[in-house]
């Protein structure tokens, strides 16, 4: 599975990471070559095999419906790159 | 109740399905400790969870899954034993962790349906394809700065139903009744306030056109419509779009459209060039839901009765008509106030005032039954003192005017404006004796065969008595009396 | 008595408990340490101030009549586990500043067992890699060398700050995390011994997330049994992590000296690997040998889904990562680089706050679930992984325990790294299966390489059988007699 450097730029876009012309083309060659190595899963007979989502079966935990958290918009907004009003702040996203 | 458009080259047919977004009547979020309350101060209600922390795990809130249960009951829906949590995976700044947790290919409800009531009386049933369990996502405002978008948590995280509709709806006024139906089905159930105005019941509309009998064309969804009125418009407006495209020999591209109530238009969303990607997978933090049968059946066992079930009884035990019994249950407070009212008493009755007097009240006056100034042990009172003979129905409609006006009770208003009936054949027959005395010409008339004078005379008594004579005494003595 | 800082966990409680020694010195005599082997880089964050206070409230308990697990043990803690009020970074620029308000579970309970923090150790970038070259904060060094060659050592990863800090005296003990080996290999590339939990044995609450159906908090320390002290005072159920086991914890020392006679030890054929050094065939033959002296029975049992393991690991972990590292985006904490744009933020943001290897990890995960090859890799993965699964579980038909060597190398040189990410990748090897299987695995010291580096034998056992596990180790340890001692700092 040979992945090229529009396909490198569509999934960056996807994941948010930008990258530079080299950064595509050098990140082709190394994507595709742990893709070529992962091919290997192919020659596996997995005909009827549940997929396993967890490493250990065990039962959904649930919470009771009572509030238990909140009231941390303080160490929120300290740790928030900006701040203002009791909001974050971020660039402009009008639709 | 289906619609067709008119086209330049012939008619063109809806189909419409719904995506019906219904927060989850909770204390707590879905996967968190924090308070689902409405109106807090920004960021208050939000747990490390629902911000994003880095290392912070979601852990379910039974509760809410109890409520997506007992929704999937009321539609009639099959309620999975096994279902699983998948991650939604797109970035925007209300998305704290980047991903929203949903349900993809397995939801907790698969199948179902609802009646909707047609305008000609019939109904008809509409397929619901799947109801699952998702994070509402936090709130972006863009008006509070020219530059920038502020963010609020405090929706980050709440429970969320996701009802889908099949694309069975053949128009906008379908669509609207179906959102009604839907709404009030949730408010019975007690799973979802169903206030639009708060976002708690949002819709997602996917239209399409179609020649009449064809096969379903290429759909355009539009999204977050916050009222039914809008709902209406945008089908409208984004189905005559389709057919202008299409008879211009044009395709629809399927996309996700945005409703701009100002220029009444549909329009793409920005950036549709990046298709939307969402790479589902099982959301790894979070084993599948498995729900014993058991369970699922006492809720089940515990359901509360629903509006079709209520309507029904309110036509076979009341004696209601169709159209009365579904005016009634169509706002669960109303039918509750409606049955307080009629307890003990005739049904119709109480149905006629509730629905013709104090709902043009209400109506007037801008308010929900909930903020009526009279209440059910009020209305039920006005209503015996007219089983009683007390007043008549003429007067009473006068004291149910003051009584909304004031909020006084009835009893206290008949005494203190003195407007109890006068049955005492005595003084009625005092009040026909004057009447006769002055209209002697017309009591000739009556006498040498001229019958149809009874209402005049019948008239002219009550006037006399200022309303109050009881009419059944007033016809029986002045019966005798003209024809002696 | 030796010097504080070459004390056990064990040997320290004794003398703590006789009063012998008190919490504060001990703690000023690691802190000294830790100050020494600065030139290891194994702490990103030192907290002196934190581990005094600690350490003084603990000999305050102590007097009180009081005493945990961890009694006045200074430990040292990998910065992936958020702990409130000190920085955590992941070893990444991308959570540049972000202090916790929050304590993670596993530090929450050791402390609440009287541990004593000292610091917060370097690791690979966010967990992904096998050298603790990817960290932000510079790379850990190994604190041994190669007789006759100078050179660094890399001390493995991703939790190499915490072995080196570990095998260079700079604390009794450490946490560390493990996802495809982040314990084990660092533990045998610095000749320490670290064990990885069965799956839901220790809470991920509050720890930074890598792949979280694979991610598991141990212990990593000097001997097997400190190995299990940690363990009991890190283990337990936990509310808040929906994937943490509600199992008893026992007391995983008690019955660690009680031998291995009569169990059965799986040698799985699978792991006779091509390009692995004769020495650590021998050493791996050398520790079936000690075994068998003590009265195990040896049985070759067949993995046969072993190979695959590494490649269904490298879908599925970086799946599981893509999404885990959408979190970190400019908007709530961290690093922001500043636009006007919304996506350019994102984007720059993550492209300067993300080092090469975990963008690679992050891409490729956005890739095998992204629509038309989420079947093809994810969803094979999982099967994949499902039959490597079934083959732990049929070989706990036959056998108690398998014995596997824990690398297939020694530490390499920090300026010689294996030159592409596959080669890399080939380093956990022999830890990966376990982690897929959510099994317990440790890795104990056993032996050095003809230059006089550590090599370490793993112990996989079943599910929540770490007793057996630390039980197999110690008949290990006990038989290899590992005394060898690093010589750089």
């Amino acid at each position: 599975m040979s992945l090229d450097e529009a396909t490198v730029a569509r999934i960056a876009r996807l994941a948010r990471i930008a990258t530079t012309d080299e950064e595509r083309e050098r990140l082709a060659g190394e994507l595709s070559g742990i893709l070529d190595w992962v091919e290997q899963l192919g020659d596996v007979d997995t005909e009827s095999v549940e997929p396993m989502t967890g490493a250990i079966e065990m039962p959904l935990k649930s919470r009771e419906d009572t509030v238990t958290d909140g009231g941390v918009a303080e160490d929120i907004a300290r740790n928030a790159p900006r701040y203002a009003q009791g909001f974050l702040v971020v660039p402009k996203t009008v639709e | 109740m289906a619609a067709t458009i008119e086209g330049a080259t012939g008619v063109w047919e809806y189909a419409i399905g719904l995506e019906v977004h219904a927060q989850i009547v909770s204390n707590a979020k879905l996967f968190s400790g924090a308070s689902t309350a409405f109106g807090a101060e920004p960021n208050a209600n939000v747990s490390p969870i629902d911000a994003g922390m880095p290392g912070m795990l979601p852990v379910i809130n039974m509760a809410c899954i109890e409520q997506a249960v007992k929704t999937g009951l009321a539609i009639d829906g099959a309620v999975n034993a096994h279902s699983v949590f998948d991650r939604k995976n797109y970035f925007y700044p209300d998305l704290p962790q980047g991903y929203q947790i949903s349900q993809y290919k397995q939801p907790v409800v698969s199948g179902g349906h609802l009646e909707i009531e047609l305008e000609d009386g019939g109904t008809r049933r509409i397929g619901v394809e799947r109801l699952h369990v998702e994070q509402d996502a936090g709130k972006s405002l863009h008006d509070r700065d020219p530059s920038s978008s502020h963010v609020d948590l405090n929706r980050s995280g709440v429970g969320l139903m996701e009802i889908v509709s099949h694309p069975d709806l053949r128009s906008p006024e379908e669509a609207a009744t179906y959102v009604r139906k839907l709404r009030t089905i949730l408010r019975y159930a007690g799973t979802c306030d169903g206030n639009m105005q708060e976002g708690s019941l949002r819709v997602d509309v996917n239209v399409s056109v179609r020649r009449p009998g064809g096969a379903l064309g290429v759909r355009c969804e539009i999204k977050n419509l916050n009222s039914i009125r809008f709902l209406r418009r945008a089908i409208e407006v984004e189905a005559s779009r389709q057919v202008g495209v299409l008879e211009a020999g044009g395709e629809i591209e399927q996309e996700t459209r945005l409703f701009d109530v100002g220029r009444n238009v549909t329009r793409p969303m920005r950036g549709k060039e990046e298709a939307h990607d969402y790479r589902y997978f099982p959301d790894p933090d979070l084993p599948p839901l498995r729900l014993d049968r058991a369970w699922i059946d006492r809720i089940a066992a515990s359901m509360p009765e629903l509006p079709d079930a209520r309507r029904a009884r309110f036509m076979r035990d009341y004696g209601l008509s169709a159209y009365d019994a579904g005016v009634l249950v169509a706002e669960k407070e109303n039918a509750d106030f409606y049955e307080a009212a009629a307890e003990g008493r005739d049904k119709k009755l109480a149905a006629n005032w509730v629905i013709s007097e104090l709902f043009g009240q209400l109506n007037k006056a801008g308010r929900t039954v909930d903020e009526s100034p009279v209440g059910a042990a009020a209305l039920g009172e006005l209503i015996d003192l007219v089983a009683d003979g007390a007043i008549s129905g003429r007067i009473a409609k006068d004291v149910f005017a003051w009584m909304f006006e004031t909020g006084k009770g009835a009893a206290a208003i008949v005494e203190e404006k003195g407007l109890r009936q006068v049955t005492d054949a005595g003084a009625i027959g005092a009040e026909i004796d004057g009447v006769m005395e002055r209209e002697a010409a017309k009591v000739a008339e009556y006498r040498a065969g001229k019958h149809k004078l009874f209402g005049f005379f019948v008239g002219q008594v009550m006037r006399a008595s200022g309303g109050k004579a009881n009419p059944k005494a007033v016809n029986d003595i002045l019966r005798a009396k003209l024809g002696g | 008595m030796s010097e504080p800082t070459d004390l056990t966990i064990a040997e320290a409680r004794d003398l703590l408990a006789a009063g012998e020694l008190s919490s504060r010195e001990l703690t000023e005599a690691q802190i000294g340490a830790m100050e020494a082997g600065r030139g290891l880089n194994a702490y990103i964050t030192e907290t002196p101030e934190i581990a005094l206070d600690m350490a003084e409230a603990s000999d305050r308990r102590r007097s009180g009549g009081e005493a945990g697990k961890l009694e006045g043990i200074p430990v040292a803690i990998k910065d992936l586990f958020c702990t409130r009020g000190v920085p955590t970074t992941a070893g990444s620029r991308i959570l540049d500043g972000f202090v916790p308000f929050y304590e993670s579970t596993v530090t929450a309970n050791m402390f609440a067992e009287g541990a004593v923090m000292l610091g917060k150790t370097n690791l690979d970038e966010f967990a992904m890699g096998s050298a603790n070259l990817t960290s932000y904060y510079g790379a850990a060094i190994n604190p041994w060398r190669a007789r006759g060659d100078d050179r660094e050592r890399v001390p493995g990863g991703s939790s190499g700050g915490s072995a080196s800090a570990v095998a260079g005296r700079m604390a009794l003990g450490a946490t560390g995390t493990d996802t495809g080996g982040s314990i084990r290999q660092p533990a045998a590339f610095c000749g320490v011994v670290g064990l990885k939990p069965t799956y839901g044995r220790c809470s991920r609450w509050g720890v930074v997330a890598f792949a979280s159906s694979l991610d598991q908090a141990g212990p990593m320390a000097r001997s097997v049994r400190d190995a299990a002290i940690m363990l009991g005072a890190m283990a337990g159920h936990d509310p808040r992590d929906s994937t943490s086991a509600d199992m008893p914890v026992p007391d995983f020392e008690e019955d660690i000296d009680a031998g291995v006679k009569g169990m059965r030890i799986g040698i799985p054929r699978e792991y006779r690997v091509d390009g692995v050094p004769g020495e650590i065939e021998a050493l791996w033959r050398r520790g079936v040998r000690w075994l068998e002296e003590q009265g195990a029975a040896a049985v070759e049992i067949g993995l046969p889904h072993t190979k695959y393991a590494l490649p269904a690991y490298y879908v599925v972990a970086p799946a599981e990562a893509s999404s885990n590292l959408a979190r970190y985006d400019g908007v709530k904490y961290g690093l922001r680089v500043e636009s006007d744009d919304l996506t350019a933020m994102y984007e720059q943001t993550r492209a300067q706050g993300f080092g090469a290897e975990v963008k690679r990890r992050v891409l490729i995960g956005a890739y095998v679930l992204s629509a038309g090859y989420y079947d093809a890799y994810y969803l094979k993965a999982q099967k994949v992984r499902a039959r490597i699964a079934d083959d732990f579980r049929e070989a706990w038909r036959t056998v108690d325990a398998i014995l596997t060597p824990a690398t297939p190398s020694a530490a390499f040189r920090a300026d010689d790294p294996p030159a592409d990410p596959v080669a890399m990748y080939l380093n956990d090897i022999f830890t990966v299966p376990v982690n897929l299987a959510g099994l317990p695995g440790l890795s104990v010291p056993a032996g050095l390489t003809h230059d006089g580096l550590p090599l370490g034998l793993q112990v996989v056992g079943k599910a929540f059988d770490e007793a057996t596990v630390l039980r197999v180790g110690r008949a290990i340890e006990a038989a290899a007699g590992f005394d060898a001692r690093p010589a750089g700092r």
